[in-house]
C-alpha cells in the first residue's frame, strides 16, 4: 500500500520538468518518516487486509442523454468506500492547457524574457500538455453502502471526442487499495428516447388520444353534461353582491408566474369574473406578485371588457404589480382588504404559506370567497376560510365549464375517462400485489413489480 | 387575426416544443431555448412591473388619494433599496481590486444593501409569517364547531391528531402495551395510522386528479381550444 502511494507521488513528480531532485528528496523522506512513524506499529488489527476492488468496468448507460455512464466492481467489502475519478472532458481539457500556457508564459515574462520567447514558452507548454494523454483526473464521488458498494452512476458528463476512462480505489479506514482503472476509454451515445420516461409517454399518448376523442365525440355527436360546481356558479352572485354594496371586487392570481399552469388556469377564471365586473359595472381589482402576470391579467380583463362592449370602463390602473416578495405581497393585499373592504375575493392560482392569511383576512372583512388551487397542502386553508373552494381538479376545468363550449367540455369528459384508466391501473396493481404477496415466486409478483417499474 | 393567431401559434410551438424536449435527447437543447426565452421575457417584464410600480404610487401621491402615506413609503424603501443595490452604495472594498469600488461585495450584512435584507426585510417577513399562528387558531376554532356529522368528524380527527402529536397522548394513553392486542389504541399510534393511511389515501386522490387536470389544461391551451385569454376579435 505505502509502496503504491509512493510510487503515484513519484510518477506525478517526474511529470514536472526539473523537478526531478526535488522529487526524489521529498520521496525518500516522507517514505523514512512514514516508515518510522509510531502509527506504522499500531495498524488496526481489522486494517490489516487491504481494500481491493475487483471486476472494474464502465458502460454507456443506454436510453439517455448520452451524459451518463454506468461503472460496476466487486470484492468491495462492508464498511468499504470506493473514491471514483475520471478523466477529463474535451472543455475541461482545454482549460487544464490553456492555464498552463498562461502560466508558462507569465513565468517567461516575470524572467524578463521578450514577448517572442514567452508565446513560444507558451506553445512548448501547450505542446506538451496535449501529447500527455493521462492529463488530468478529476475526482467524481465516493460509493459506499452496507453491504458495500457495486456500482455508481456517473451523470452530467461533459463532452469528450474520445471518451472517458475511469479510476476506483477502495478505502476502508484511511487504507487505500491500488487504484484500478477500465482497459478503454467509453464513448456515451444519445439515445432517440428517454428510455425512463417511455411510460410517462405513453400515459400521456392515451390521455391526449382520449381527450381527442371526447372532443371529437363532443362536437359532432353529443355535449357532455357536467356536474354543476357551487363555486363557479356563485360567481355571478358574488360579483352582484359587490356591485349593490358599491365596494369592488379582488382577485388574486396566486404568487407564481405564468411558467406555473396554476396560475394559467386562474386567469382563465379571471377572464369570466372580468367579464361580470364589467357587465355589472363593479370595480375590479387585480394586485400580482409578477410582471408577467400583471401583463397577462390586463389582456385578460381588457379582453373582457372588449367581449361586453365596455372598452370605455377598462382600468389598467387597478392591476398592478406590487412585489415578487411573498410576505410583502401579503402585507399589500391583506392591508388593502382591511382598508378597503371589498365585497368579493377570489383566490385562483398557486397558493403557499399566505393562503390563510389571505382567507382569514378577507373573513374578517366579511367578503363573499371563492377560492381554486391545485396545491393539495393549502385546500384545508381554503376550506376552512372560504365560502366556496374549487378542489384540485375543478380548478383546471373551470375554464371549461365556464366557457360552455363544446369542444372545452369534451376535454373534460376526455379528462374523466383518463381518471377511470388511471383507477383500472390502481385496482389491477393492487391486485397484482395483494396476490403476488403470498405467492412471491409467481408471474403476478412479476407483473406487479413491471408494474411498479413502468409506473415509478 | 394578429392579436389571436399569432399568440395561439406561439403557445401551440412552444408547449408543442417543451413536450418533444422532455422525452427525446437530441431536443433537449430545444426546450432550454425556449426556457431562455422565457427568462429574457420576464427579465423584461421586470422593467415594466418596476416602471407600473412607480406610476401608480407616484399617482397615489399627487391626487392625495387614501392612503398615499404607504404609497410615498413604498417608493422610498423602493428607490432607496435599488440605489444600494445598483449603484453599490457603501460596498465592501474588495482586496484585490481596492481601487475599484464597484468591485466591491455589496451584499454583506456591513454593506447598506445587505444590511437592509438582513435587518429590514427579514424581520418584517419573519413578522408576516409568525402572525399565520394566529390566523391559524381562529380558522381552526370556526371550522371544528359541530354543527354536523361531518364537522363532528372532522373534529373528532383533529382532536386524535392533536392529542397524539403531544405529550398528552404519552399522558392519556402511554399505559397501553406497545405491542399489546391494543395498541392501534394509543393517541400516538392513532395519528401516525391516520396521517399515513387515511390522510395520504384522500391527497393521493387530490393529487392524481390534479395531475389529469394540468395535462388536460395543457392541452386545450396548445391545441387552442381554451382561448380566454387572448383578446377577441
Amino acid at each position: 500500500m505505502r509502496k503504491s502511494i509512493l510510487h503515484c507521488r513519484l510518477t506525478r513528480a517526474l511529470r514536472l520538468p526539473g523537478a526531478w531532485t526535488c522529487a526524489w528528496a521529498c520521496c525518500w523522506v516522507y517514505g523514512w518518516s512514514v516508515a518510522l512513524s509510531p502509527a506504522s506499529a499500531e495498524v488496526p488489527e481489522h486494517a490489516q487486509v487491504s481494500p481491493t476492488v475487483g471486476g472494474f468496468v464502465a458502460f454507456d448507460k443506454p436510453g439517455d442523454d448520452g451524459r451518463a455512464i454506468v461503472l460496476r466492481w466487486s470484492g468491495v467489502e462492508s464498511g468499504s468506500q470506493v473514491l471514483l475519478s475520471r478523466t477529463l472532458g474535451d472543455e475541461e481539457r482545454a482549460a487544464v492547457i490553456r492555464e498552463q500556457r498562461i502560466a508558462a508564459a507569465a513565468n517567461a515574462l516575470a524572467a524578463n524574457a521578450s514577448r517572442e520567447v514567452a508565446e513560444q514558452a507558451a506553445a512548448d507548454a501547450e505542446r506538451a500538455m496535449e501529447s500527455d494523454l493521462e492529463l488530468g483526473w478529476k475526482f467524481i464521488g465516493v460509493a459506499s453502502g452496507p453491504e458495500g458498494a457495486v456500482g455508481y452512476e456517473v451523470t452530467d458528463l461533459p463532452t469528450a471526442d474520445k471518451g472517458f476512462r475511469f479510476r476506483a480505489q477502495a478505502s476502508r479506514d484511511g487504507v487505500r487499495s491500488t487504484a484500478v482503472e477500465t482497459l478503454e476509454p467509453i464513448v456515451t451515445e444519445r439515445s432517440a428516447l428517454f428510455a425512463s420516461r417511455l411510460p410517462l409517454m405513453v400515459g400521456i399518448a392515451a390521455l391526449s388520444f382520449l381527450i381527442g376523442w371526447s372532443v371529437w365525440r363532443a362536437c359532432r355527436v353529443r355535449i357532455p353534461q357536467l356536474r354543476k360546481i357551487p363555486a363557479l356558479n356563485a360567481i355571478d352572485e358574488a360579483v352582484g353582491r359587490a356591485t349593490e354594496m358599491g365596494r369592488s371586487v379582488l382577485f388574486v392570481p396566486g404568487i407564481q408566474d405564468m411558467t406555473d399552469i396554476q396560475t394559467v388556469a386562474g386567469l382563465t377564471v379571471l377572464s369570466r369574473v372580468a367579464r361580470t365586473t364589467a357587465e355589472y359595472d363593479a370595480t375590479l381589482e387585480v394586485p400580482t406578485t409578477r410582471s408577467l402576470v400583471m401583463t397577462a391579467a390586463r389582456e385578460t380583463v381588457q379582453a373582457a371588457h372588449f367581449a361586453v362592449h365596455r372598452p370605455e370602463s377598462f382600468r389598467p390602473d387597478l392591476i398592478n404589480y406590487v412585489t415578487d416578495e411573498q410576505f410583502g405581497y401579503v402585507a399589500y393585499v391583506a392591508g388593502k382588504m382591511v382598508r378597503e373592504k371589498p365585497a368579493a375575493c377570489f383566490y385562483m392560482g398557486a397558493f403557499y404559506a399566505e393562503s390563510l392569511l389571505f382567507a382569514e383576512t378577507g373573513n374578517a372583512v366579511g367578503a363573499i370567497q371563492i377560492s381554486g388551487t391545485a396545491e393539495p397542502s393549502q385546500l384545508p386553508f381554503f376550506v376552512a376560510a372560504c365560502d366556496y373552494t374549487l378542489i384540485g381538479e375543478e380548478f383546471f376545468a373551470a375554464s371549461a365549464y365556464l366557457s360552455g363550449e363544446p369542444a372545452q367540455l369534451g376535454s373534460i369528459r376526455g379528462q374523466d375517462l383518463g381518471k377511470a384508466l388511471v383507477a383500472v391501473c390502481i385496482v389491477v396493481g393492487t391486485l397484482l400485489a395483494t396476490i403476488g404477496a403470498f405467492a412471491p415466486e409467481g408471474s403476478a409478483a412479476s407483473a406487479a413489480s413491471w408494474l411498479v417499474d413502468a409506473l415509478g | 387575426m394578429l392579436k389571436r393567431t399569432i399568440p395561439l401559434c406561439i403557445t401551440g410551438i412552444a408547449g408543442a416544443v417543451l413536450i418533444v424536449a422532455y422525452f427525446s435527447p437530441a431536443t433537449t437543447n430545444w426546450g432550454e431555448v425556449v426556457t431562455d426565452w422565457m427568462n429574457t421575457l420576464a427579465a423584461v417584464a421586470f422593467i415594466l412591473g418596476g416602471g407600473n410600480l412607480l406610476f401608480v404610487n407616484l399617482e397615489k401621491i399627487s391626487s392625495r388619494r387614501p392612503g398615499w402615506a404607504y404609497a410615498a413609503v413604498t417608493l422610498l424603501a423602493f428607490v432607496v433599496t435599488l440605489a444600494f443595490g445598483v449603484l453599490k452604495i457603501g460596498a465592501i472594498p474588495n482586496p484585490q481590486f481596492p481601487a475599484t469600488p464597484w468591485a466591491g461585495d455589496f451584499e454583506s450584512v456591513r454593506a447598506p444593501f445587505g444590511w437592509v435584507y438582513e435587518y429590514v426585510l427579514s424581520p418584517l417577513t419573519a413578522t408576516m409569517f409568525a402572525m399565520l399562528a394566529f390566523y391559524v387558531a381562529s380558522a381552526a376554532f370556526r371550522a371544528f364547531r359541530a354543527k354536523n356529522i361531518e364537522a363532528i368528524l372532522l373534529l373528532g380527527t383533529a382532536f386524535v391528531i392533536l392529542l397524539g402529536r403531544t405529550a398528552a397522548a404519552t399522558i392519556l394513553t402511554g399505559w397501553i402495551p406497545v405491542d399489546g392486542p391494543f395498541a392501534v389504541l394509543r393517541l400516538d399510534t392513532l395519528a401516525v395510522n391516520i396521517m399515513q393511511y387515511v390522510s395520504t389515501a384522500g391527497t393521493r386522490a387530490v393529487m392524481m386528479g390534479i395531475a389529469l387536470g394540468i395535462a388536460a389544461t395543457s392541452l386545450r391551451l396548445i391545441l387552442g381550444l381554451d382561448r380566454s385569454y387572448l383578446v377577441s376579435e
